[in-house]
């Protein structure tokens, strides 16, 4: 990865945290470069503007569990421990880096018309939708997985993982949000599941 | 169109002109249909530079016995349908047609299988009770196989196209050799797919779906269409000179590939609505990622009817 890379990763991280703590339109340019202590001017040399930082934002935070999701896919194992080690993964995300699933839930989501150009439907979050894909994919060539359309299996998944980001993010859970994740992934399982 | 006549003193005098003799195996005759709906232009050169010897369905002064007890020399044997080693379920002149095969084999210098039923077996090979029915190159006695100048040319498809058989012939008769693929099928004819010269190339890029005898949209999503998998070139050569099945709005059944007839051609399969299967050479995650990409975007223009 190049300097530039590098740096611009590390505005994307500090704008997510600000992004997820207070919004898209209560953060600004001045406030992501303050906490950078960067100068406003130079901020402009990376993004051209909030926008784009954004979209950038979304493709970066989906692609870090488009990674793990990756590896866990290519791993010999059958498709229950895939849904299981999965689970497992982005809860650690969520109590590692909460501003990462934040970000998805309260920016991503709630300000769609800042991605509405760019980030068309999956355009910014292709490689995770990818990843999903593959996992019900062979989950189901392997008879492991009911047959269904794709969507509803894919809401279900998400609908499950956002739903518990949500309510660890709103500090409602009474144990640590780990502890819940076998029961998590237990639910999304039986949900997938072939059945004779 | 004028055939020539033939007899048994014919064809002890030589002829300069390399004879052709058709055999029809266990077959449903659409490639006799086919080969006789060439261009007319086509079938009278091939009919002035060949020698039709035989054909069972066209009227020749020689029966197939005729051939069998002389000493003619034939330079191409085509065979129409599959084989199998047993009386019981077919059988020609009173021999198995791998009796009447391979006795033709002894006499002939090429052996071309037209069609997937002559050359896998195809649709019969199906056939539960008989498990014996197999292509031309799996019946050949195993003496034959050395004696045997060149490889088995197979001329898949169900049809096949007449113009492969005349390409197929003409260049045999020129150059002596054709390089085959894998399948023993000529590399020539074989190295595209169906889906190249598809008109509905843009729709598969954007993943428009379409929808049986419309114009409009790609069959690859819904009505499992085998273009992008299937090696034939259909749609750069024509059928009629007109049309094709994916032009006319009828997904192509992959008919020139190993495997036809496949079950459930009409349907894509598929794994949470995801295709169970993918173009020849790209990988699912590479496919299934531009795919989802393509998905997001709506060209009005492809949405609307071609013509209003
Ligand atoms: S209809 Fe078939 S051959 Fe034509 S573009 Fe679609 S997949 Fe390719
Ligand atoms: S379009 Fe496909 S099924 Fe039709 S003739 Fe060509 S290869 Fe065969």
């Amino acid at each position: 990865m190049s300097a530039k890379e590098e740096k611009k990763n590390t505005i994307i991280e500090n704008s997510l945290k600000l992004f997820s703590k207070n919004g898209f339109y209560n953060t600004t340019i001045p406030d992501i470069a303050k906490s950078m202590k960067m100068s406003v001017g130079n901020m402009y040399n990376y993004f051209k503007s909030k926008e784009e930082l954004a979209k950038y934002a979304i493709k970066y935070s989906t692609n870090v569990l488009a990674k793990e999701l990756k590896t866990i896919n290519q791993m010999d194992i059958n498709s229950k421990d895939k849904v299981y080690l999965f689970t497992r993964k982005y809860l650690e995300s969520v109590k590692k880096a909460p501003e990462v699933i934040e970000y998805f839930l309260r920016v991503y989501l709630s300000n769609r018309e800042v991605f509405q150009e760019g980030c068309e439907g999956f355009l910014c979050v292709s490689e995770f939708v990818t990843e999903v894909m593959i996992l019900l994919d062979d989950g189901a060539s392997n008879k492991e997985f009911r047959q269904q359309d794709f969507f509803p299996a894919f809401a279900l998944i998400m609908g499950a993982l956002g739903g518990f980001a949500f309510l660890s993010g709103e500090k409602v859970l009474e144990k640590d949000i780990l502890e819940y994740s076998d029961a998590v992934a237990e639910n999304i399982f039986r949900a997938l599941k072939y059945e004779e | 169109m004028q055939l020539q006549k033939t007899s048994l003193e014919h064809l002890n005098t030589k002829s300069k002109k390399p004879k052709v003799l058709w055999l029809q195996a266990i077959t449903c005759n659409g490639n006799t249909h086919s080969f006789l709906s060439a261009n007319d232009n086509r079938m009278k050169l091939f009919l002035n530079s060949f020698d039709l010897i035989y054909h069972p369905s066209i009227t020749t002064h020689t029966t197939i016995k005729e051939i069998l007890n002389s000493k003619v020399d034939i330079d191409f044997l085509l065979v129409e349908g599959a084989i199998t080693p047993q009386k019981e379920f077919f059988s020609i002149s009173g021999y198995t047609p791998y009796e009447i095969f391979n006795k033709l084999v002894k006499k002939s210098k090429y052996i071309i299988a037209v069609g997937s039923c002559a050359s896998y077996g195809g649709v019969h090979a199906k056939f539960e009770q008989n498990n014996q029915i197999k292509g031309l190159s799996d019946s050949l006695d195993s003496q034959n196989i050395y004696s045997l100048a060149h490889p088995v040319v197979n001329l898949t498809g169900c049809p096949v196209h007449p113009e492969w058989i005349f390409q197929t012939l003409f260049s045999l008769k020129d150059y002596g050799k054709i390089s085959l693929d894998e399948r023993g099928r000529p590399k020539e004819i074989y190295y595209g797919l169906a889906h190249h010269g598809c008109t509905r190339n843009e729709y598969f890029e954007w993943k428009i779906e379409g929808h049986f005898g419309k114009k409009e949209g790609c069959l690859f999503y819904e009505q499992g269409c085998r273009g992008p998998m299937t090696h034939s070139n259909c749609n750069k050569i024509l059928w009629n000179d007109v049309s094709t099945k994916t032009r006319a709005g009828m997904p192509c059944i992959g008919c020139t590939e190993f495997d036809f007839p496949r079950d459930n051609m009409l349907e894509t399969k598929k794994n949470i609505g995801i295709p169970a299967e993918v173009p020849l050479g790209i990988s699912k995650r590479a496919y299934l990622s531009i795919s989802g990409v393509a998905k997001t975007f709506k060209i009005d223009r492809l949405h609307k009817k071609l013509i209003d």
